[in-house]
């Protein structure tokens, strides 16, 4: 076991890890913070993507012990104290752009990353950007018009029904 | 306007919060104190014999609690069917057993040989791999014709063949068949295959057991869609264990689609375990795991054909299916190919005579159960393929020949064994006509010609039978359980109001669609009405959710409970204002006196119910909490058109799904923006199914795609934005909200619209291909091109 520290939403945790332990497994077993899922174990789902320093990162492809130092963001952090739900949060919950909710955590986090990089993206850019997150719910319609929608972008034309 | 509240209304999700903040509660959140992990050893070979297995290195492994072989399970009941279906002779299905752990032989890739349980996960996993184990290879069976073939390899070796049962609905004459096919002026034939699929809901499954030795309690906490169907069917079936003793948890889950319906080894080994290592036991699959053990769906080969007099009248419909069952027969495989699918092969259409032939199959393969319309959209598939074909062959516009056949006069009784009670499928292809922009596709195709593309447009109707179902029907056709659902309402002394639900919510939104039910009955905030779900403890006894029943079934039974409420309140209300009770009205949440300016509130009413100072006590009993279990007089029948519009590229053989259409009548709707939700995602499935799914094993029984690498689902950028109308309403004649649910129509609906279109784009670029097998790739569309 190795200690490994890190700033998780603002705050500074640490814990004793194994090697193989991954940084998806330290935030949920160690830190029990399970808003952060495990859909595959190939990397593919996106459902535990996080920021570290700021970048997307699937958190099951990178070992605890690389996050020492990082700066870590999962979902649990992105409301506002006030329990209030971000822009995105909140687009997801207008448009349905969630059923189960097992994905949503990692579609949260990849679309915060897009509006980073990319602050009014096109349907096309949403739908490209995405291909790391599966979702099974939605058919991805309400997904794709939440984030552009949480970009400030008039989705009203889009079909609803 | 749109309404803002109650029935018709679309309130956010309640649900979403939690899901939104990273709250939820799923069931592999759940730490049990003191817990063991479980890591199952499971075959990585399709059949063999297993002649040596020892644990003792293994069980020297640090960390290792116990571990569990078929030996520890002997005596234990096996993994039950919950359907007997009888073949055309009268007799009962083959059923082999199924025992939690494999004895003396393995069947499929990934059937459980061991278990390890052990302090940490990766400790079981560790140890796992110190198990030696002596297998000797026997022949796998993976091809349904082999299979069945004398002299075939036996996947049981203590049944007569690999053969579960020979089944035949509709007309049982033969010769009356063939002379209705001798008869026709045209006959169209299609060979094809429903490829096998996994469901892959987002989150694997997950089983968490606990005992406690003070109580002899056990709780199971699983990623289930239908907890007292888990508890009875381990209780009464497997373990033997008192029902009253076991409390079953089915917290927030990751989508089912199905897959989830069905009772596990891996629930009722973690129930055992947790007793018998007295400590919790936790298992989660990877997704790997998920792969080799979760139910797959479909894999049927058909043989359709369909004769037509000299008008194009359908006269005749004859099916011969070869239905995959895999390895064992999992909780409700033997109705999916008979009871699910044999009695929808009449469609839309007013077909005299109708013939449909499945022989079930046992392979050395994962079991194969329901998936998303399960059955529906096999026979979907089938027809709405033929019908298309016939058209070509015929020289007609294949949505004037569906026309010319639909159905028009309701009830109607289908040769198959259905009673259609209302439907108009001209008005729900009349709105599709209009949503899908029929009128532009010349001028659409002319472009992507211009573009070096083929561009076809694909059309099918659907229809299902949903609700399921009513108890004494599916008794006689061999169903082990009851098909009811019910509801507890519960009033607070306050007013507010817990209803507690049999139906289960993975992703369908009833938090927030239920409530609007109740609600307006009565006339209060939807805020003041809570749905509890999910856990037998809590809960009446009732069957989950699946086959697009949870609204029409469930949802019925809440409204006779609250039915049952607002009579009773009214009689409280009658006391409190010295009136008859049949001259109270409630409105608003209001109770008042016909005729006078006499009212009391509902806070009131419920306030005096639990604290009956003035109360008619010789009449009624204190307290407001009504249950009602209610049981369909038959099912519901969903139905509607989709067009689909693909662009496919020649050089190729790439098909892009350029516009996808969607008109549905689902009968009367509670929340549209859920019911839209719903059928996007079906569509979303039924794309996968069509482009891009494919289940593969290999000839020894190696499952060549088992993650997320290997089987293609679709992606954000394979999928269009959907256009979904649902203003075609018949509302359902039996049930009281006239629902008729829509979790499963996307899903049935959409793959013969895809496929449709792709061979109408290859005929449109002079390419006469028939028909080309899902999933509709580009390597399989060049071929067709090019062969």
């Amino acid at each position: 076991m190795t200690q490994v520290s890190m700033t998780v939403n603002g705050k500074a945790v640490s814990g004793d890890v194994e090697g193989r332990t991954l940084l998806s497994s330290f935030l949920r077993d160690k830190l029990g913070m399970t808003g952060t899922h495990v859909g595959c174990d190939t990397s593919q789902c996106g459902a535990c993507v996080v920021h570290v320093d700021g970048a997307a990162v699937k958190s099951c492809t990178m070992l605890a012990l690389e996050a020492e130092g990082a700066s870590v963001d999962t979902i649990e952090g992105q409301a506002a104290a006030d329990g209030s739900l971000n822009a995105i949060q909140q687009a997801f919950q207008d448009h349905h752009g969630l059923q189960c909710g097992f994905c949503t955590p990692g579609m949260v986090m990849s679309a915060a990353a897009l509006l980073k990089e990319n602050p009014k993206p096109s349907e096309s850019d949403v739908r490209e950007y995405l291909e790391g997150n599966i979702c099974r719910c939605t058919g991805y319609h309400n997904i794709v018009k939440a984030i552009m929608a949480a970009s400030g972008q008039d989705v009203s034309a889009i079909a609803a029904e | 306007m749109p309404k803002d509240s109650g029935i018709g209304a679309s309130p956010k999700r309640r649900e979403d919060v939690r899901f939104l903040t990273g709250a939820g509660n799923y069931t592999d959140d759940i730490n049990v104190n003191g817990q063991a992990y479980v890591h199952f050893l499971r075959s990585d070979v399709a059949h063999a014999k297993i002649n040596g297995l020892d644990t003792s290195a293994a069980e020297a492994m640090p960390g290792v609690v116990r571990i569990f072989t078929g030996a520890d399970f002997e005596g234990v009941g096996g993994m039950p069917c919950g359907w007997q279906v009888t073949d055309r002779h009268g007799d009962p299905m083959q059923e082999p057993p199924h025992p939690i752990l494999a004895q003396g032989k393995v069947r499929h890739v990934g059937d459980p040989i061991a278990a390890v349980v052990a302090d940490s996960a990766e400790q079981a996993r560790d140890a796992a791999e110190a198990i030696v184990l002596d297998l000797e290879e026997l022949p796998a069976v993976v091809n349904m014709k082999a299979a069945l073939e004398d002299g075939a390899t036996k996947v049981h070796d203590d049944l007569t063949s690999n053969l579960c049962y020979d089944w035949v609905l509709g007309e049982t004459d033969d010769a009356a068949v063939q002379k209705a096919f001798d008869d026709a002026a045209h006959v169209t034939t299609l060979e094809l295959t429903n490829q096998r699929l996994v469901a892959n809901p987002m989150e694997p499954r997950v089983a968490v057991g606990d005992y406690n030795r003070g109580t002899d309690e056990h709780t199971l906490y699983t990623t289930s869609q239908n907890p007292h169907v888990i508890r009875l069917l381990m209780c009464a079936f497997v373990l033997g264990l008192p029902e009253h003793k076991v409390r079953v948890i089915a917290p927030d889950v990751g989508g089912g689609f199905g897959t989830k319906i069905f009772h596990y080894a891996e629930e009722a080994f973690c129930t055992f375990a947790a007793k018998a290592c007295n400590r919790p036991v936790k298992w989660t699959a990877s997704r790997s795991e998920a792969f080799l053990s979760d139910a797959q769906g479909r894999d049927h080969v058909t043989k359709i054909e369909l004769a037509l007099d000299k008008d194009n009248n359908f006269t005749a419909l004859r099916t011969n299916t070869l239905a995959n069952m895999g390895a064992y027969l999992s909780t409700f495989s033997s109705s999916v190919p008979t009871w699910l699918h044999g009695t929808l092969m009449a469609g839309n259409y007013k077909t005299p005579v109708i013939q449909v032939n499945v022989k079930a199959v046992f392979t050395t393969t994962v079991p194969v159960d329901a998936y998303r319309g399960a059955g529906r959209p096999e026979a979907t598939f089938q027809l709405e393929r033929v019908i298309d074909k016939a058209a070509r062959e015929v020289g007609v516009d294949p949505v004037a020949l569906r026309r010319q056949n639909f159905v028009t006069e309701f009830p109607y009784d289908t040769p198959v064994a259905l009673t259609y009670d209302t439907g108009d499928y001209n008005g729900t292809m009349d709105k599709l006509e209009v949503a899908a922009d029929f009128a532009g596709f010349a001028a659409r195709r002319a472009e992507s010609e211009k573009n070096g593309k083929l561009r076809g447009l694909g059309v099918n109707c659907y229809i299902e039978a949903c609700g399921i179902a009513p108890s004494n029907v599916v008794g006689m056709l061999g169903a082990r359980a009851g098909l009811y659902d019910a509801a507890t309402v519960r009033v607070n002394a306050t007013g507010s109001i817990s209803v507690m639900v049999g139906a289960h919510s993975h992703g369908q939104g009833h938090e927030t669609a239920f409530p609007q039910v109740v609600a307006e009955m009565i006339g209060i905030d939807e805020s003041q009405v809570e749905i509890v779900h999910g856990d037998t403890s809590k809960i009446p006894f009732g069957m989950g959710t699946y086959g697009s029943r949870s609204l029409a079934v469930c949802g019925s039974a809440m409204v006779r409970a609250t039915e049952k409420i607002i009579n009773k309140a009214k009689k409280i209300a009658a006391h409190l204002m010295e009136a008859s009770d049949a001259d109270i009205e409630l409105k608003d949440g209001v109770f008042s006196v016909a005729g006078t300016d006499k009212s009391v509130a509902w806070g009131d009413v419920t306030l005096t119910a639990y604290v009956p100072h003035n109360f008619p006590l010789e009449d009624i009993e204190p307290g407001l909490e009504e249950t009602a279990f209610y049981d369909p007089a038959n099912f519901t029948y969903p139905a509607g058109a989709y067009a689909c519009e693909v662009e496919v590229d020649p050089e190729t053989g790439k098909v892009t799904i350029e516009r996808f259409a969607a008109a549905d009548d689902f009968g009367n709707i509670v929340n549209p923006m859920i019911v839209d939700g719903q059928v996007h995602g079906g569509i979303g499935q039924g794309i996968g199914q069509a482009l891009l799914e494919n289940c593969v094993y290999d000839d020894s029984g190696q499952l060549l795609s088992a993650s997320y690498m290997d089987y293609a689902m679709p992606r954000a950028d394979d999928v269009p934005f959907y256009t979904v109308d649902h203003s075609s309403q018949t509302p359902c004649t039996h049930n009281p909200l006239g629902v008729k649910g829509c979790g499963e129509a996307g899903a049935i609906g959409s793959p013969p619209a895809v496929v449709n279109a792709v061979i109408d784009a290859l005929q449109s670029g002079g390419k006469d291909v028939g028909h080309i097998d899902m999933p509709v790739s580009p390597a399989r569309v060049w071929a067709a091109m090019n062969g």
